[in-house]
């Protein structure tokens, strides 16, 4: 099928399948909200199934599957689409098809969905609508993950990359009906889609059934991939500075650098295996020296982007430590750049990425997206293959990503009655 | 020696038995997986607040096995052991619920190595009155965390508004007064008298050959064990709720709610198996997913996807519990309580409970893929008096009759309580 990738990772360690199905799209301020809204309206009915009761119902008759609605970003590319994880057959009383009810309900929810008129139905999107601006507004609630939002909404302001996942209150205020089934129609006429399946199944089989759950889809135009970048807009030498403050107990901290000038197409096994040695693991810089050492942060964690080619520290601190941290956390990623790492700091680093890729291996949701990252970057290292690499990484390879790293963005969040204030 | 059973109808096999320094073993292998997990559970968690030994009656103070679980760590040089287990390449972490204290870890090598430091460490305290007192500024933001989280903080909510005296309604972490108040004779001898082997299950799950663990037990551990201490109950608690209603203004996006009810006590065995699936599934024909009533909320938009129902069975006391985001808390529990009464008197659809048995066995079977929920039930069903792998058999046994039992016992507007959580105001 035209735009249509399948990849099926046979496995019969496993009792259940999982099958997903992801359309890639453009991440940014005109897309957002609708990428984020539309899998949840088409999971509220079909032209057979019409309504949300019915889908559960005939859920519960494939023995509890679930077809769920996902939404990831990746750099500035959406992918959205839906997960299923069903219990596999040969486990259940007279040998059901579950894995072939699940990919004929899959395809239904993607291509026939409950309409009126010609377009979705608009009680369906209304209420939908209304849900994501509740989510939005939810994003509040988690003051940490709430401040990694805050990080990446002004470190990259103004840039596509720099839009939240579910998009902005603004962006789901506009959507319609006439609008959003425009973009559907749009998406399944020409956006790339990935299918992805893990269980006992032969990939043969999967293949025939994934080719019959999807024929009804209008391929009308030309495929369209989405693009995602390390372009920055911030000016080089510019630090962006935010201050907010809020009803907390205790104050979030939050760093962004710039990772990818010196590193264009970043090597994933040292960027996996530096980030665990800064701040990604127990034997980490950040982890032992700041926390454990010196007592300045109750978590300090780092997290890296690769798509986009970032580095980014949380941590939760108190209020009046926020420069302290800031120097301190600098410090440790000036003393990895210059290859300071003791021995079992190196080996901590890869054994903890060796032992997570590994890891991968025996989860299902897990291998589901390791491969959908694959699918999207193109290429790459099958999971065994990315854990050999990863535990051959060097100091100096780990020193390298430190040295590229250039601080852009300090986002505080706290309780103290100060006036924030943006640079 | 260890017995082996087999699951057929799971395709499961578990290697099981009691050392003869009472350690409950179970070794449950998973051909084709690469990894291990090691669950080292000991039967002592944060509402175990009163125990006899010798005869005598002792105080485990507010927070303690929260704070003793930190503590267990710490290894004689003042080196962190987790630390040192990531070193060997296992990741490694512990958690403290009302009822029991874990230290778990995951490797894709290196298991027995990683296990035999497992063992010592939790056996083998080695923390000073220098370090209790560092660790408590760590304590106290751990608190003052949970005290910013809108779900905690309902959650502990609804607790207060259904417990009198249950040590359940206090954060197993303790507060900042009991933290303070912490000192390291108190937390040797707390360790002394539960981190006993006759007072822990190790369960062992993944890639693991089942003698070689049995080995490394009889080595690491010592051959013989105090008895275990003997818990007491702080007494019965009254029918029905202490409060009915109890509210918080906090930073949130949306107002939410959660509502439950008491259940049955003392539960234990295979009658807490039974009891636990006839709640899930009673719950479920009221307003899980597919119930007619979910899909009215969630069309009227009084209802999310955040709504959901769960009934926990924890240290002696038990309840069922629901709720999500909201903008008419009241006016959802009114519905739910109306439609439970109607099929408290009418019976449950007999064909809609059959598709939630279906969907009950496909979760018994999907929850089969998590290493770490393996390890857990099993560890908790050691303690128990049950057998985590036979939860099918006990399925088959429930009835539409025991739901509705259950609907007209406890899901009624007497027994109920809410904690909501309201928008402030910015």
């Amino acid at each position: 099928m035209r735009g249509v990738w399948l990849t099926a990772v046979r496995a019969e360690r496993f009792k259940t399948g999982c099958l997903s199905v992801t359309a890639l799209a453009e991440h940014g301020k005109r897309t957002a909200a609708m990428n984020a809204v539309l899998p949840y309206v088409l999971r509220r009915g079909t032209s057979r199934l019409p309504d949300m009761e019915s889908i559960a119902g005939a859920l519960d008759d494939m023995y509890g599957a679930r077809i769920e609605p996902a939404i990831r970003k990746r750099g500035e590319i959406a992918a959205l689409g839906f997960c299923a994880d069903f219990p596999d057959g040969a486990f259940l009383p007279g040998r059901p098809d579950t894995l072939g009810a699940v990919a004929a309900l899959m395809g239904e929810l993607l291509l026939s969905p409950a309409t009126k008129g010609g377009r979705l139905r608009g009680d369906y999107v209304e209420s939908e609508r209304r849900n994501l601006l509740d989510d939005i507004a939810a994003e509040i609630n988690d003051k940490r993950s709430y401040a990694s939002l805050r990080l990446t909404g002004t470190m990259f302001r103004g840039e596509r990359y720099g839009v939240p996942k579910l998009g902005t209150a603004a962006d789901a205020e506009k959507i319609s009906v006439a609008t959003l089934t425009k973009y559907y129609k749009e998406l399944m006429a020409s956006a790339p889609i990935e299918v992805f399946y893990c269980g006992a199944e032969a990939p043969e089989r999967v293949a025939a059934l994934v080719r019959e759950a999807l024929s009804p889809l209008p391929r009308s135009a030309q495929i369209r991939m989405p693009v995602t970048g390390n372009a920055w807009v911030v000016p080089e030498g510019q630090v962006r500075r935010l201050t907010e403050t809020m009803d907390v107990t205790q104050g979030r901290l939050c760093m962004g650098w710039r990772l990818s000038e010196a590193v264009p197409d970043p090597d994933r096994a040292a960027l996996a295996v530096f980030n665990a040695a800064f701040g990604g693991s127990v034997t980490s810089k950040l982890f032992t020296r700041v926390r454990e050492e010196l007592g300045l942060c109750y978590y300090a964690e780092s997290v890296t982007d690769r798509w986009k080619g970032a580095l980014f520290v949380s941590a939760g601190i108190d209020f009046d430590m926020a420069g302290t941290a800031e120097r301190e956390i600098a410090a440790q990623l000036d003393a990895l750049a210059r290859g300071e790492l003791e021995d079992w700091e190196l080996e901590g680093a890869r054994r903890a990425v060796v032992n997570a890729v590994t890891s991968v291996l025996d989860e299902q949701p897990g291998l589901e997206e390791y491969y959908l990252d694959r699918s999207i970057a193109g290429a790459g290292l099958r999971p065994e293959e990315l854990a050999a690499r990863a535990s051959l990484v060097t100091r100096e390879e780990i020193a390298a990503a430190a040295a590229s790293a250039r601080l852009r963005c300090v986002t505080f969040l706290t309780a103290e009655d100060e006036n924030a204030d943006e640079t | 020696m260890l017995t082996k059973r087999d699951y057929p109808r799971l395709g499961e096999t578990a290697y099981v038995g009691e050392l003869e320094n009472g350690l409950r073993l179970t070794v449950a292998p998973k051909p084709g997986y690469r990894k291990s997990l090691a669950f080292l559970a000991v039967n002592y968690g944060g509402a175990d607040r009163l125990y006899e030994r010798d005869g005598e009656r002792l105080q485990s103070p507010a927070g303690a096995a929260h704070f003793l679980e930190h503590k267990t760590f710490e290894l004689e040089d003042g080196q962190d052991a987790m630390s040192l287990l990531a070193q060997r390449g296992a990741n490694a972490n512990a958690f403290t619920s009302p009822d029991m204290t874990a230290f778990h870890f995951d490797c894709a090598g290196g298991l027995e190595d990683s296990l035999r430091l497992l063992l010592r460490f939790v056996s083998a305290p080695s923390f000073t009155p220098e370090s209790v007192e560092r660790e408590k500024p760590i304590i106290t933001q751990e608190i003052r965390m949970s005290e910013d989280d809108p779900e905690d903080v309902m959650y502990y909510g609804l607790l207060k508004a259904l417990y009198e005296h249950a040590p359940l309604r206090e954060n197993v972490a303790g507060d900042v007064e009991s933290v303070e108040a912490m000192d390291a004779e108190t937390l040797y001898r707390l360790h002394r008298d539960f981190y006993v082997p006759a007072n822990m299950a190790l369960v062992v799950t993944g890639r693991a050959d089942p003698a070689r663990i049995e080995d490394i037990c009889l080595e690491a551990l010592p051959r013989s064990s105090r008895p275990r201490p003997l818990t007491v109950s702080p007494g019965p608690e009254k029918p029905g709720p202490v409060s009915v209603r109890t509210e918080r203004a906090m930073d949130v996006g949306a107002p939410m709610f959660l509502a439950g009810a008491k259940t049955k006590s003392g539960l234990l065995g295979r009658e807490s198996v039974k009891f636990e699936l006839t709640a899930t599934l009673a719950l479920s024909a009221v307003l899980g997913t597919s119930s007619p009533l979910y899909r009215r909320l969630y069309d009227e938009g009084l209802i999310n996807e955040t709504f959901g129902c769960a009934f926990e069975n924890v240290a002696g006391v038990s309840h069922l519990s629901f709720g999500g985001e909201t903008r008419n808390a009241e006016h959802v529990c009114l519905r739910v309580l109306e439609e439970a009464a109607n099929q408290a008197a009418r019976g449950l659809d007999g064909a809609f409970f059959e598709r939630q048995k279906k969907t009950a066995y496909g979760g018994a079977i999907r929850a089969l893929g998590s290493l770490e929920n393996i390890a857990y039930n099993l560890a908790a069903g050691a303690f128990a008096g049950y057998d985590y792998f036979e939860t099918l058999g006990v399925l088959d046994t429930v009835t539409a009759e025991d739901c509705r039992g259950f609907l007209a016992s406890y899901l009624t507007a007497r027994s109920c309580a809410v904690s909501e959580i309201l928008t402030k105001e910015r």
